[in-house]
């Protein structure tokens, strides 16, 4: 085990990925020369050479395209599209074109290439810099989506997701990228498609992802101190999702509170809400819960934004609503 | 020569390139003080080419800018307090604290705006230049778009179709290639493999000129003829004005890619000295002095003011239709 910053869990996966394997290529803007805007990709031109770590220009539609296609044809890009805001610009080429072909040309073709971006707001960074836009790609067919909250599973998700032969969109979140936590040492995989207890408890489950987890777990800490046992289930991965985990920890506690810092209106927490009431209304002793961000465009001025955005507090107050 | 500022109009430009780059001083200090939230995109060294651009045009000619846009916002007649105020998020700036430094819009004064979505202003710009084609052909006016974007931005596909739909539809809009050779970090040859990027207009049958953008005569100059031609009704043009910046991508760049001799280089040729050397036979130089001094004071004033000032509350600002709160 080693203590790593979650950036550097990535960078590691990065690495041993393109050291296994030649085929394996990055892109992105101000990724190479400077080794990216969260640092993510430092070093790598100096060690891999600019064939394989490209400074791109700001062309997110092309470039997302490009991985696309040069997946299709022989090797596997890593692109990074330096804001989840940006998302858009890729939809088409994810939505009319990645998610397509494996299905409409009967598995002729393999995808292997992972999008990586970062979101999430609490830094004043305004309206076009802040948003968490996992609903955006995890309605999507056709493509895995996976959000790390530990530098861990960071490691873990990413080289699996490198070696995954879908299209991957891996959304990390900035304020996570200077957290640190143990990280296995050698070859650490973790598979796509499997949750993770982040905290066991009996009374109500909290489901969160991303830097939600981190949120949900400091909330589980007010709730105990109350005598409430709250258990925390960090997905990790948001399609395809682990049905299983949620269900028989809702089998124990018979709450549920759903947690996603996307918008409310068609989020993500929607489609963790409609789940759970298909695959464990049985076993429901009170609604589900929703947290998640205003439909607001996210403002700059903080008490604005710390208004809009979910937090601890507003975790802990649905549990405590769904416990009531 | 056509399109030269008068001494007056020069006095009021270098008043707001002093201003503009005291305001990014001070945002920069401001910013290690723990003051602004997220990071602040400094224009040191391009002064003259947002103030220069922008001297020409009114209230109803409609601008679009970059995450870099103090010198436009200013050129365009923004006042320093609701801008200093908007980047100290407080409920008496120019978008009561939701836009913050990269987004910030004034209707009345024609900016619209900010945008951080690298090439957004651009089709923005050119769908301006629709309306106020239609307007002016109904009313006789001479409204024009203008939209200065980046380097980096050029490189972006909506640029391409922007400028053809634009030279297409002969659109009164006049598109400011804010060349300061970089992309974030990324130097341009690593962005594009042509250096003059106005080569592109040829592509589009679109007028195009290459300025000294450190030269805030020669940038009234070339965009005034662009703003004239447009406001005849002969449509688009493209300058391309080189530039530097002299300070980091933002307040979060850790550096390491500018050149030291490139910074030296293009510190001799600060725009402010060069536009206050112009002055220096037609203007003695205490009132040089003065005008500079004046600027400054302004942006102190509207610095201390915007200190003051409350910041917004949620419920005041409680959004309507068609925003919403979570699971209302
Ligand atoms: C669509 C999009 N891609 C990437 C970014 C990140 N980004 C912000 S500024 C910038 C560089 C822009 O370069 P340029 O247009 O030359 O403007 P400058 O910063 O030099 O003023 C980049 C890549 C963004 N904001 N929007
Ligand atoms: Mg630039």
């Amino acid at each position: 085990m080693a203590m790593m910053r979650y950036a550097e869990a990535l960078r590691s996966a990065l690495r041993e990925e393109m050291q296994r394997d030649p085929s394996v290529w990055l892109m992105g803007e101000d990724i190479a020369v400077y080794g990216g805007v969260f640092k993510v990709s430092k070093d790598l031109m100096a060690e891999f050479g600019p064939e394989r770590v490209r400074d791109t220009p700001i062309s997110e539609q092309t470039l997302t395209a490009m991985a696309v296609t040069a997946a299709m044809s022989g090797t596997r890009p890593v692109l990074e599209i330096m804001y989840a805001d940006f998302l858009p610009l890729s939809v088409d080429a994810l939505m009319n074109q990645a998610s397509i072909y494996n299905y409409i040309w009967n598995g002729q073709v393999t995808m292997p290439f992972v999008l990586r971006t970062q979101g999430g707001g609490g830094a004043g960074a305004g309206a076009q810099h802040s948003k968490s836009l996992d609903a955006l790609v995890a309605h999507i067919p056709g493509l895995k989506v996976v959000a790390p909250a530990t530098a861990a599973d960071a490691k873990g998700l990413l080289k699996a997701a490198i070696r995954d032969d879908h299209p991957v969109i891996f959304l990390e979140h900035k304020l996570l990228y200077n957290t640190r936590d143990e990280v296995p040492d050698g070859d650490h995989l973790v598979e796509i498609g499997k949750a993770r207890i982040a905290r066991v408890g009996s009374d109500v489950s909290i489901i969160a992802s991303s830097k939600m987890v981190v949120d949900a777990l400091k909330a589980a800490d007010e709730l105990a101190k109350e005598g409430i046992s709250a258990e925390v289930i960090d997905l990790r991965t948001l399609r395809p999702l682990d049905r299983e985990t949620i269900k028989a920890s809702i089998a124990r506690t018979h709450h549920a509170v759903v947690v996603n810092e996307g918008w409310c209106f068609c989020g993500y927490a929607a489609e963790l809400s409609a789940t759970i009431m298909e695959s464990c209304f049985d076993d429901l002793d009170a609604p589900v819960e929703r947290v998640a961000t205003h439909d607001i465009p996210i403002p700059y001025s903080e008490p604005l934004e710390s208004t809009v955005l979910p937090d601890a507090n507003k975790i802990a107050a649905a549990a405590r609503r769904a416990l009531a | 020569m056509k399109n030269s500022p008068t001494v007056d109009e020069q006095l009021d430009m270098l008043g707001r390139m002093v201003a503009v780059r005291h305001l990014e001083e001070r945002l920069g200090e401001l910013h290690k003080a723990g003051k602004t939230r997220g990071p602040i995109h400094r224009c040191d060294g391009q002064e003259a080419v947002g103030i220069g651009a922008t001297a020409m045009l009114d209230d109803e000619d409609l601008l679009t800018s970059t995450h870099r846009g103090h010198a436009h916002y200013v050129g365009k007649g923004v006042g320093l307090h609701p801008i200093v105020a908007e980047i100290l998020g407080r409920a008496t700036g120019a978008c009561a604290g939701r836009a913050g430094h990269m987004l910030i819009a004034d209707v009345k004064k024609g900016l619209l705006g900010g945008n951080a979505i690298v090439g957004g202003g651009i089709p923005a710009a050119t769908g301006f230049a629709v309306s106020l084609q239609m307007k002016n052909r109904a009313d006789g006016g001479q409204r024009v778009a203008m939209c200065i974007f980046g380097d980096g931005a050029a490189q972006t596909g909506i640029c391409h179709e922007s400028m053809n739909i634009a030279a297409l539809w002969k659109l009164p809009v006049i598109f400011v290639l804010e060349h300061n050779q970089y992309g974030l970090t990324a130097h341009h040859s690593t962005q594009s493999s042509v250096p003059d990027l106005s080569v592109r207009a040829a592509g589009y049958g679109m007028p195009s000129e290459i300025v000294d953008g450190n030269d805030v005569i020669a940038v009234h100059r070339a965009v005034g003829a662009a703003v004239e031609r447009a406001r005849r009704g002969e449509g688009p043009s493209l300058i391309e004005a080189k530039t530097y910046r002299m300070v980091g991508f933002s307040t979060s760049d850790v550096g390491g890619y500018q050149k030291d001799e490139d910074l030296a280089t293009w510190r001799e040729r600060d725009p402010i000295v060069l536009a206050r050397a112009m002055l220096a036979d037609a203007v003695p130089a205490e009132r040089l002095d003065a005008v500079m001094a004046a600027a400054r004071a302004e942006v102190d004033a509207a610095v201390e003011q915007a200190l003051g000032d409350p910041l917004p509350v949620f419920a005041e600002h409680a959004p309507s239709a068609p925003y919403t709160v979570a699971g209302a």
